[in-house]
């Protein structure tokens, strides 16, 4: 079999299944159709992780219509791009698969071959920003993945959905546009879109990069210390931090996770959010360089702060929440304040910690969202009001949520255990002894919010005693968030996967190792 | 199977047996010995050149060791279990059934674990599952004790993991090896505390003097079985890692031999016949820690050998008393009495076993206890000779004569009861047969002990030995008829005996409960001190992050831009610094 096309499979085939799902209409079709899309997506994301994992090179190139790199599109996946590809895929595959149950209750039938369509669009976007080794290619794949994100969450039950949406639209856009006004100012300086040429341009000097007759003030100076460089990198980063939600710009995330539709906020909070923390690793890292981005420009002293601000704050907004979904939506905040965390600490360790963090929070948020979804078809309200004593109704349900709020708060045997655990030894191992100490008060946080959701399922009496008799979610709902929870305990025991994957990554983006 | 260490089979079959039907779980309970046996022997005569390894946190482990020492144990172990599960026959109780086999499982595969993590687990293993034997007798009275027990025997298992982690500290990939850990510790090869603190934790399960008060407070309130079984396995068990680890620690005599002369002063006074036991057992051990502390060849094959011997002879008393408290309801001295026309072949088997352990030649404490004796005096140890010498006649008068004298003699109390339950008087005949066995053909014994000395046969029924042991029988009797002739013997009251367990037992609670109170007083004032500091900070935090606060209110787009530009800023500033 020609493994060659691989690359471009994993993008095209959700690009071009989504107008299919249209033409296929019926709810039940199209549903079936997506399904086996995303399992394809799956299945290429594993063999691909599978190749590069042992490739001498760790990584696959792929040139679009054999154009050679500068000039063409390139598509380049390293272990980093595979891992998080797998765990995309994956997350789609398991909501997809149990998407028609969840949308019986949101969404009208008529529309959900529009829905279907949406989403492997959103899919095929964010396929696409992992994929590509063009900076160019980046912006398009976020816009398709953007829009349809909006797309989606608008679809939600209530008309909250809409503002959310809308300001979502707003922001989003916002960061777009100053993503794609760094991408604009980074090709002004080099003239280059494909990351591995901009790397290499933005270190060389300015006569090296122009041509010869070019009149240039200072010749002898890098590309990357002109001011152009410096405020292409600031639009980056701001308009990255905003697509990532990280502090203070997170305001729009937890109006939309709390009112799109469940199986949107399951797809989105393990994905979307990951994606851009995938993309900020790309520009700091593979692009900009470590030299540049901790040493010269000093990103750390910006993002460290935030990034403990993220978690801190964040984590106690969650506790002061009444409503499920807001809880877990503040929870994700605080959760990108660790990925980010992990990413300031410019070591092998602590982005390691950051890369692992991603997996398993990817797995854990989008389980719990699942859960929720399962309690939203046996009851109406998702308050904490309205789930007292559901431990009892529900008894399978909520020991799931149980599961992923341990993973939430770093519980040994979770595989949230894992990830705490590497961010707190990289935050040990380069003498960050206060950043240890806020991490370790932050799971205490999250032991309060995820306590007051068991608190309420478990010790609190219903205020109507009449519905007593455990009845819990459809067995395939269950099954499903059990898949995506249950992978967070075999991940909190068995990790090789993530950590050994996430260290070459991290040691391949350090630029040591293979 | 081969790499299974032996007892492994009784653990899981003992944990399985509660699934099995009443007449199953029976024959489980025989067959299970029978088949670790035969996983044994098989492990023996198989091919086991090299122990089984396993290799975990950089420790080389090895869960099978099999080797001379370890094989007297196992071997024992074996025998006891077949023999008391016989004993045990009758009982109907499938807690007490299971947790029978898998503390014998545990004990046998904590003898045959090469190195000190596996050891730890096995250990801990027969703490837990031996205290359901105590809580099964189901009384008051049995729950408290089992507790002390439990804290008792965890404790001496921490302190032996705090060991085994500073000595993983110090480096090695063998340092978990479980070898001579004196021999280490006088060589510079493993620190003073380390060792310590592994000798404290052998020295609570082996009852050293002051660690030894949850043998006595806790064997005597176990149900009719389950002392049986508890006798045999827990000490004996710390008594081969003593030899294991310490052989030669000269501390190790005179520990032993103040063990062999305390218990006697409370065995004499002790009414409860199972207590005495459990005090004499406690001499008993004080023999074998003795030959541990020598630590020559021949004092080692006489460890061995007295804790082969004690076993079973400890096994045939408690077995004897039990049945007697299984047919009366009492065991104690005050109550008992002119048992032996009612009970003679209890009674016939409670004389060979107390004969046994009185080192009466022909019976089997005479062979192995005289290995030890001759030991200390090649080394020239005459004071702990001496002391070794006033002990065994301690033991003569509380064990030898004063059990079977109250139970089965004395003034008669009118119980007017069967003789044993059938299952008993098999399990009893068959040890009183090993006991007089080994007593008049120790050749098989002394094969199987770890070391091959030059003199063999060891001369043990030579003239002058012969003679000092039947002279220290014949006037140990003679006072002893002499004092209750005379009346000036301790008379068996119904009383109390205060052992130094008292001071944790009742001033250390109070105390705590003291200290507890000051301490809450504190708690509370500081409690209110925290409240009054940190409310206007809890009012800060909720005036900004709660519900409708600053930040946790949803923004409008408008500030949420704001927010965008105020961080782009930022970054520029901070960038272009």
């Amino acid at each position: 079999m020609n493994l060659e096309q691989l690359p471009i499979l994993q993008v095209i085939l959700p690009l071009l299944a989504a107008p299919c799902c249209l033409l296929l209409r019926r709810s039940r079709l199209a549903w079936g159709f997506a399904v086996l899309v995303s399992c394809s997506s799956l299945l290429i994301a594993a063999t691909q992780l599978h190749i590069i994992h042992h490739s001498a090179s760790g990584s696959i190139s792929y040139e679009i219509g054999g154009w050679a790199a500068p000039w063409g599109i390139e598509y380049r996946l390293d272990r980093l791009g595979g891992l998080v590809l797998l765990v995309l895929t994956a997350i789609a595959a398991v909501t997809l698969s149990v998407a028609r149950r969840l949308l019986q209750e949101e969404v009208p039938e008529e529309r959900h071959h529009l829905f279907f369509a949406t989403f492997l669009l959103c899919l095929a976007g964010l396929s696409g920003i992992v994929s590509t080794g063009d900076l160019f290619n980046v912006f398009v794949f976020l816009e398709i993945a953007s829009l349809s994100s909006y797309v989606l969450i608008s679809m939600g039950r209530s008309r909250r959905a809409l503002v959310a949406a809308f300001q979502y639209l707003v922001m989003g856009t916002i960061g777009s546009t100053f993503i794609l006004i760094g991408i604009g100012l980074a090709y002004m300086m080099t003239g280059t879109l494909n990351m591995a040429d901009l790397a290499q341009r933005l270190t060389m000097t300015l006569d090296s990069v122009y041509a010869e007759g070019a009149s240039i003030e200072n010749p002898a100076l890098p590309v990357n210390q002109t001011r152009t460089i410096l405020a292409a990198f600031a639009f980056l980063t701001v308009g990255l931090a905003l697509k990532l939600a990280l502090f203070p710009l997170h305001a729009w995330l937890p109006n939309a996770y709390a009112t799109a539709p469940t199986v949107v906020s399951t797809f989105l909070a393990g994905t979307s959010t990951k994606v851009a923390y995938y993309v900020l690793l790309r520009v700091t890292f593979t692009i900009f360089g470590l030299a540049f981005t901790f040493g010269q420009v000093g990103l750390q002293f910006l993002l460290t702060p935030l990034a403990i601000m993220a978690i801190l704050v964040a984590s106690t907004i969650a506790i002061y929440q009444g409503d499920i979904r807001r809880i877990l939506a503040y929870s994700s905040v605080a959760q990108i304040g660790y990925l980010v965390l992990g990413l300031s600490f410019a070591t092998q360790a602590g982005l390691t910690a950051g890369i692992v963090h991603l997996f398993n929070h990817a797995l854990m948020k989008s389980g719990l969202f699942l859960v929720v979804g399962c309690i939203a078809t046996r009851q109406a309200g998702l308050t904490l009001e309205s789930i007292r004593g559901l431990g009892r109704r529900m008894p399978l349900t909520m020991a799931a949520f149980v599961v992923g709020g341990l993973g939430l708060i770093g519980v040994p045997l979770t595989s949230g255990f894992i990830s705490k655990w590497l961010l707190v030894s990289a935050a040990l191992e380069s003498g960050r002894w206060l950043v240890a100490v806020l991490v370790v008060t932050g799971s205490l946080l999250a032991v309060v919010y995820v306590w007051r959701v068991v608190e309420a399922a478990y010790f609190l009496e219903p205020d109507d005693k009449t519905t007593s008799e455990p009845h819990d979610a459809p067995a395939g709902l269950l099954a499903a968030a059990w898949v995506l929870l249950g992978a967070t305990l075999v991940f909190g025991i068995y990790t090789d996967l993530p950590v050994g994957v996430a260290r070459e990554a991290a040691a391949s983006l350090m630029g040591v190792g293979s | 199977m081969s790499s299974w260490p032996p007892g492994l089979l009784m653990i899981i079959g003992g944990l399985l047996l509660p699934c099995l039907p009443k007449s199953g779980r029976r024959w489980g309970t025989v067959l299970l010995p029978l088949a670790s046996g035969l996983h044994l022997l098989w492990l023996v005569w198989g091919e086991l050149p090299d122990p089984t390894g396993l290799q975990l946190f950089n420790q080389e482990l090895t869960l099978v060791r099999i080797d001379r020492l370890s094989l007297v144990w196992g071997t024992i172990f074996h025998i006891a279990a077949l023999l008391t599960a016989i004993y045990s026959w009758h009982v109907k109780d499938a807690t007490q059934q299971s947790a029978a086999q898998a503390y014998a499982g545990a004990a046998i595969a904590a003898v045959f674990a090469g190195d000190l993590l596996t050891l730890f687990v096995f250990w801990e293993l027969t703490a837990v599952t031996s205290v359901f034997l105590i809580w099964a007798a189901r009384t008051d009275r049995s729950f408290h004790a089992g507790l002390r027990y439990l804290i008792i025997q965890i404790g001496s298992g921490v302190l032996l993991l705090a060991g085994i982690a500073m000595l993983a500290g110090e480096g090695g990939s063998s340092a978990l090896v479980f070898d001579n850990l004196w021999d280490r510790f006088q060589g510079g090869t493993a620190g003073f505390c380390p060792v310590m603190l592994i000798l404290v934790a052998f020295g609570i399960k082996a009852a050293f003097p002051l660690l030894h008060n949850w043998l006595q407070d806790a064997y005597p309130e176990a149900t009719v079985t389950g002392t049986v079984w508890l006798s045999a396995f827990t000490t004996k068990l710390a008594i081969y890692a003593l030899a294991r680890g310490f052989a030669g620690a000269d501390c190790l005599v005179w520990i032993g031999a103040a063990m062999t002369v305390f218990p006697i002063f409370f065995a004499v006074i002790e009414n409860d016949l199972r207590r005495v036991l459990a005090y004499s057992l406690n001499n008993q051990l004080g023999f074998m820690v003795v030959g541990i502390g020598i630590g020559t060849e021949m004092a080692l094959n006489g460890t061995a050998a007295h804790a082969f011997a004690h076993i079973l002879y400890k096994a045939l008393l408690f077995m004897s008393i039990g049945a007697v408290l299984y047919r009366t309801g009492t065991a104690k001295a005050s109550e008992l009495g002119g048992l032996y026309k009612s009970m003679p072949w209890t009674c016939g088997f409670c004389i060979v076993g107390a004969a046994s352990i009185s080192a009466v030649p022909l019976f089997s404490g005479f062979v192995t206890k005289s290995l030890i004796l001759e030991a200390a005096v090649d080394n020239h140890y005459s004071l702990i000779y001496l002391i070794m010498l006033f002990a065994s006649v301690g033991v003569l008068e509380h064990s030898g004569i004063k059990i079977p004298y109250f139970a089965f003699f004395g003034r008669d109390q009118g119980h007017r009861v069967s003789e044993a339950p059938r299952n008993m008087l098999i399990a009893m005949g068959i040890t009183a047969a090993m006991c007089i066995g080994i007593g008049i053909f120790p050749e098989p014994l002394y094969r199987l002990l770890p070391f091959e000395t030059g003199i063999a046969p060891y001369e043990t029924y030579r003239a002058g030995h012969l003679i000092s042991q039947l002279q220290l029988l014949a006037f140990a009797a003679l006072a002893f008829t002499v004092l209750i002739r005379t009346g000036i013997y301790p008379p068996e009251l119904r009383a109390l005996n205060l052992d130094t367990d008292w001071f944790y037992r009742k001033p250390l609670p109070a105390g705590i409960r003291a200290c507890w109170r000051t301490l809450e007083q504190w708690r509370s004032d500081a409690v209110t001190g925290i409240h009054r500091l940190a409310d206007p900070l809890r009012k800060g935090a909720h005036h900004l992050l709660g519900p409708g606060g600053l930040l946790a209110r949803t923004w409008s787009t408008a500030e949420m831009v704001l927010w965008v530009a105020i961080l782009l800023g930022i970054s520029l500033v901070v960038y272009y610094l």
